[in-house]
């Protein structure tokens, strides 16, 4: 059984912050879930889907952000209660959806998730979307950890449907990705979505006049929300000293570690900011009052701080209020417990020795790579070695990005999702150099379509590869619209790419499998050849053998070895594959040899250089 | 205040993060207030993979520099790297045996001494426990049991307030079954160093 369906309540289960989040949406009725994968918030996404297997709950991977928000807003407006996560450049994608569905608002209770990702561990920004629930209005709550994070997903699907208003839930990498103690709640039948939509256009359908009165709506229901605020369990003080630190999400628990480790949990009042939108002005008021000065300690952008900064004017109140700056929280990167410790003892003036370091020597750097075998590596080299090196290679996210390092480097511009294509157009129009762009076909769904037939329309001119490996290999392999092969075998597309990419108007297409270089180099020859100008789209088709491994069972017979008729040319080396190992003893002891153990057996490097050759696997 | 802040280093795909979920679990099963914490994301394309357990008395789930009681490294070279979280007391449990990043199979980069590496880390702490996991995983059925041998030693040495019977229990019914005797194993090899 899945343990996110254990029904004893009370029970305590090491939970991720992601599993606590499903369980607060199983115990709060939620029935209908959607999410595009993304880390930090991926594991929200599988956990449901994998309790769909087995549950009437209604659980989908969007193809994007935006869709999976509307998806769920449509199960909403029907009264069915109702999650949407994604990860926080997702909420960007989103955000057209958001800022009006904030006006029509839902009927059954709505979570959206957005989990941001302090310190960029794995994304293209760390921006603080806090700023989402003040420029779209709708209510947010930050937990500290997986049991709050639980509770607020059950407070928000409650304060959503009474106050008919989609909440955001907005965690950070930390507490998506920390596990603690959850105790469980009580855990009602899972059943299906029985939604019933009751038509009432001059409500939801959004023309000017409707837009106007839906505005002024909001601006009501964000005063009741403002009074919810003020008396949510989410927002609390803890302590009577006369020193003032606010704070919210995980950055909490650093604070309540830096009071304990520095003494001064009797000199201290603690203030909680949970419901962090509409703002608790007046038990912020209370607080100013009560304090002498204030530290504010939050991740990213001084978003409290500000607020904080505001209501202390408005209430005529002069105090220090301080936050971000020098010796105090910095405005990038995660923070830790010995930062805020450092800075609490810097604001309040106390003694705090500096943390004892060790002298740390140089150790090689361990970038992650493109795994052993990996189809996208074979592509990246047939491509590089036949055409201009002038070539600018437009890429976008995914595995596949990993070959912007050495000695690949067929990457030269990466700013969002889908932006290969249309950045690709772009630079076909203003400058000379020609243009390979590289997209993955999970993004090519997610926002790839669109710039293509931007690309088509307007005469670009650029060739666009699309790395079919068969599934969304770098958030775990979650299925996507043109997905060959299941764990059941080979399945019939629900979308073809190729299909997609003709119907989109380009002419010149060709499919190649990469792992056959001499062949797939041949067909790409002639594409590129060809005097035809406008988009020409490469369908690089090969799966994942991770997921091939993983999903699908596949068993390797074979390996690779390098054998004696090595005569050191290096050839290989180009490959980049992590299997093949360069090793140079001193000067004249080199020597070339495959990890057995690594190598996947995809048999490319055997295609560039005859001296190796395959054997049994044992 | 009394407290274990553990933190483990490795490469991807050596089962760091199972390991420390099994801390986590045995640390529950034991009724201390415990927190895990991990990044996600590029484990498995052989990056270096962090995670941190917090027991006892602290709320932050992760750990700053300097602030280990004691660093579990999967790798000598990642122990190194990883040395940023120590300070003189702390106790080091490392695996000995080198995997070579990329950027050194490649030439790029070079690989420090493993002797000097390792001396270098033992002169600093308080104890520095190294041993061969790779050869005592071969010897309890397979490579992939590394973790476990690594689990083995922090049970021994590590002076956790948790039984080696509880961590044991973990193992049973936690890992997958076909490696449970392997594991099994496995732990008792560390266990016995
Ligand atoms: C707007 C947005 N949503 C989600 C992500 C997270 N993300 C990065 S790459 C990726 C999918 C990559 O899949 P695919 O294009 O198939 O490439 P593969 O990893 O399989 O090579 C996702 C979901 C993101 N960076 N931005
Ligand atoms: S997971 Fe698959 S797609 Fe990603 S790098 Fe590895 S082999 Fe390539
Ligand atoms: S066959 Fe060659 S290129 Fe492919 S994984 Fe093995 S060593 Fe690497």
């Amino acid at each position: 059984m899945n343990h996110l369906l254990e029904r004893e309540t009370g029970k305590k289960l090491l939970l991720l912050g992601n599993e606590a989040i499903i369980r607060g949406g199983l115990e709060a009725g939620v029935r209908f879930a959607t999410a595009y994968p993304g880390t930090p918030s991926t594991e929200i996404a599988d956990g449901f889907y994998h309790i769909s297997l087995q549950e009437p709950l209604y659980f989908e991977y969007s193809v994007n952000e935006k869709v999976a928000l509307e998806t769920a807003a449509g199960a909403a407006i029907s009264g069915v209660r109702t999650l949407c996560c994604m990860k926080h450049v997702g909420l960007n994608v989103a955000a057209d959806a958001l800022m009006t569905l904030a006006y029509v608002g839902v009927k059954g209770g709505m979570v959206i998730v957005t989990a941001d990702d302090p310190s960029l561990h794995s994304s293209q920004n760390e921006q603080d979307n806090r700023y989402y629930a003040r420029l779209s209005g709708l209510p947010m709550l930050e937990p500290a950890d997986p049991q709050m994070a639980k509770e607020m997903t059950i407070a928000g699907i409650e304060l959503s449907e009474i106050n008919q208003i989609p909440v955001l839930l907005r965690t950070t990498t930390r507490v998506n990705h920390s596990r603690c103690a959850v105790t469980l709640g009580d855990l009602p039948e899972i059943k299906a979505p029985e939604g019933n939509f009751e038509k009432d256009p001059f409500n939801l359908v959004v023309v000017p006049m409707v837009g106007r009165q839906l505005h002024l709506r909001l601006l009501e229901k964000k005063k009741k929300l403002q009074e919810e605020s003020e008396k949510s369990p989410f927002n609390f003080t803890e302590g009577t000293g006369k020193w003032g630190i606010v704070t919210s999400g995980v950055s909490y628990n650093y604070v309540l570690d830096a009071v304990e480790d520095l003494g001064i949990k009797d000199k201290v009042t603690i203030f909680y900011i949970g419901m962090s939108h509409p703002f608790p002005t007046q038990i912020a008021t209370d607080f100013l009052n009560k304090v002498e000065s204030v530290l504010v300690v939050e991740e990213l952008e001084p978003y409290l701080e500000e607020t904080l900064k505001v209501t202390a004017f408005e209430a005529s109140i002069e105090k220090e209020i301080a936050g971000k700056g020098d010796n105090l929280i910095p405005r990038h990167f995660e923070i830790d417990p010995g930062i805020v410790k450092k800075a609490i003892s810097n604001f309040f003036n106390l003694e705090s020795p500096p943390a004892e370091t060790l002298s740390v020597s140089e150790v090689p750097s361990r970038p992650p790579n493109l795994c052993p075998g990996c189809p996208h590596r074979a592509t990246y080299y047939i491509i590089k070695k036949i055409v201009n090196p002038e070539t600018i290679y437009p890429t976008d996210i995914g595995c596949y990005t990993l070959g912007v390092l050495p000695p690949l480097s067929m990457a030269d511009f990466l700013i969002c999702m889908g932006s290969s294509v249309s950045s690709a157009g772009g630079f076909s129009k203003a400058q000379k150099k020609p243009i390979v762009a590289f997209i993955g076909d999970s993004t090519f769904f997610h926002s790839g379509i669109t710039g293509l037939i931007n690309a088509v329309t307007n005469d670009h001119n650029f060739v666009l590869v699309i790395l079919d490996n068969g599934t969304t290999a770098m958030t775990g392999h979650q299925p996507h619209p043109g997905v060959e092969f299941g764990p059941q075998g080979k399945i019939e597309p629900k979308v073809k790419i190729e299909d997609v990419v003709k119907g989109c108007g380009v002419k010149s297409v060709a499919v190649i499998n990469p792992l056959q270089i001499k062949k797939s180099t041949e067909t790409i020859q002639k594409l590129l050849d060809s005097d035809s100008r406008g988009v020409k789209v490469i369908i690089a088709k090969s799966p994942c053998p991770l997921y091939e491994r993983r999903v699908m069972g596949k068993k390797q017979k074979i390996v690779f070895e390098i054998t004696d008729e090595c005569d050191l040319c290096k050839d290989c080396l180009e490959l980049a594959c992590p299997a093949i190992f360069y090793e140079k003893a001193r000067e004249g002891e080199e020597r070339i040899f495959i990890n057995e153990t690594l190598c996947s057996g995809c048999s490319v490097c055997a295609q560039v250089c005859t001296a190796i050759k395959a054997k049994k696997k044992n | 205040m009394s407290s274990w802040r553990i933190f483990c280093t490795g490469v991807g795909g050596q089962g760091t993060l199972l390991a420390t979920y099994l801390i986590g679990e045995a640390a529950l099963k034991a009724g201390l207030p415990v927190m895990v914490s991990e990044i996600h994301g590029m484990a498995q394309r052989g990056g270096v993979v962090e995670s941190a357990v917090v027991m006892g008395d602290r709320k932050s789930p992760i750990i700053s520099d300097g602030e280990a009681d004691i660093l579990l490294a999967f790798e000598p070279s990642e122990a190194m790297r990883a040395l940023r979280k120590c300070n003189s007391e702390t106790l080091v449990i490392s695996n000995i045996v080198p995997l070579i990043p990329f950027t050194v199979s490649s030439g790029k980069e070079s690989y420090p001494e493993v002797d000097k590496l390792l001396d270098s880390i033992r002169n600093q702490v308080r104890r520095f426990i190294g041993f061969n996991a790779l050869e005592l995983a071969r010897k309890a059925g397979s490579e992939l049991s590394q973790n476990m041998v690594i689990l083995g030693v922090l049970f021994k040495h590590g002076g956790l307030p948790i039984d080696a019977e509880i961590m044991r229990d973990m193992i049973r019914t936690k890992t997958k079954k076909a490696f449970l005797d392997v594991n099994l194993r496995a732990f008792e090899l560390g266990y016995s160093l």
